[in-house]
């Protein structure tokens, strides 16, 4: 079984409930959010292998280029263009091998381009994972999507990118319940509705958590009941809350917290056995 | 020679667009024909890299002079590789640019502008 956790905006607590969460039942965290994964601060792994990612690029052979420019019309990404050669722009290239794939004279091959790593430690006896995207690098997607092909069908939770892109897409392809965490301002409840509106179009079951709840009575609850949203928990604004993250540490070390995700994860269980 | 003026509509009594890579429409002038022939930009559209795209469509016009209002790295980047010559427009009219150009008026861009400026102008 697959968990996502996310939100429309970012700073709203994803990576504070998809680690609690995953420690608190004992399954295996994945950070998608690549750009900037901030998980393993907070599980602390140990032993973490390192492993880069990289992405097929096309180089010219210009001994056997004939300069037809099939290989730069078919780039959907124009990463390629023809003055007296072919210049690759290598950023703007996903490696999707069309080039090579239209050469008539074969002259493209193919080099891998590093853009990132994965990493993968263990908390105890639970298996961490996150991708980071080399500073520049402007795609994400080639490491997510290798991250995502790590896993097998034991439960995981995937704390994925803020916003609604095709980074968070990813992710959510093929997960069976969605936490979508937001903050009740009116920020919050905004890009939360976009939120909504993603995983309704990709019909995956959902629950909402509000993070840094001072009053019960908020816009952004308000929305969730006019709307037929499931609440599945709200953490509270709380000054002991923002000391434990800033040093770090999970919130289920204290006991407070910990029956707090504890109600979480059995209103998110029994909201699972309500849609399978 | 062509001069390749970026351009907001497909006349010349219109205005010329300051952006190179996403303007909609490239006025290319002859010098020996004397005439404008208008080229629409299909990569005013496009989702990444507009400036190659649309220097790719300079380069394959035969274009040796470009006059625009400023443009991004890569589309610059193509553009002296192809050996053609930037120069930044002057007041805003399609129909003027070439008459600055041959007076000496204008002056060359050697420097890009920032990248991804042209989007939501």
């Amino acid at each position: 079984m697959q968990i996502a956790v996310l939100s429309g905006k970012g700073g709203t607590g994803k990576t504070t409930v998809s680690t609690n969460l995953a420690k608190l039942i004992n399954v295996r965290y994945i950070d998608c959010d690549v750009e900037e994964p901030n998980g393993f601060i907070f599980l602390k792994p140990q032993d973490i292998k390192s492993k880069e990612v990289s992405i097929p690029v096309p180089y010219v052979d210009e001994d056997k280029c004939i300069h037809c420019k099939k290989c730069v019309d078919i780039c959907q990404f124009n990463a390629l263009v023809h003055t007296d050669r072919v210049i690759l722009f290598e950023k703007l290239c996903h490696g999707c091998g069309a080039c090579r794939a239209v050469c008539p004279t074969m002259a493209i091959v193919e080099k891998d381009r590093p853009i990132g790593k994965i990493e993968t430690g263990y908390s105890d006896d639970m298996e961490c994972l996150s991708g980071t995207l080399n500073v520049t690098e402007p795609m994400a997607g080639p490491i997510i999507s290798k991250l995502k092909g790590m896993i097998d069908d034991k439960t995981t939770i995937i704390d994925c990118s803020p916003g609604s892109s095709c980074n968070v897409v990813k992710p959510l392809l093929g997960v069976d319940y969605a936490i979508l965490v937001t903050e009740p301002t009116e920020f919050g409840l905004h890009d939360l509705k976009i939120a909504v509106e993603l995983v309704r179009k990709m019909k995956i079951p959902f629950g909402v958590i509000i993070n840094r709840m001072s009053q019960e009575d908020n816009a952004t609850s308000k929305y969730c009941k006019d709307d037929n949203i499931n609440i599945i928990g709200t953490i509270p604004f709380d000054r002991d809350i923002a000391v434990m993250y800033s040093k770090g540490e999970l919130l289920i070390k204290d006991e407070k917290y910990k029956k707090m995700f504890t109600d979480i994860m059995s209103n998110i269980e029994e909201a699972i056995g309500c849609s399978l | 020679m062509k001069i390749c003026i970026s351009s907001t509509v497909d006349s010349i009594n219109g205005l010329a667009d300051g952006r190179f890579g996403r303007c909609p429409f490239y006025a290319i002038y002859d010098d020996e024909t004397k005439e404008y022939e208008f080229v629409e930009n299909e990569g005013a559209k496009a989702a990444q890299g507009a400036g190659i795209k649309a220097a790719q469509i300079v380069v394959d016009n035969g274009v040796d002079v470009v006059i625009t209002g400023s443009l991004g790295p890569n589309a610059i980047r193509v553009l002296q590789a192809g050996n053609i010559k930037i120069y930044k427009m002057l007041g805003d009219k399609v129909k003027e640019q070439v008459g600055y150009y041959n007076e000496g008026k204008l002056i060359s861009i050697d420097k890009p502008g920032a990248s991804h400026m042209g989007i939501g102008k």
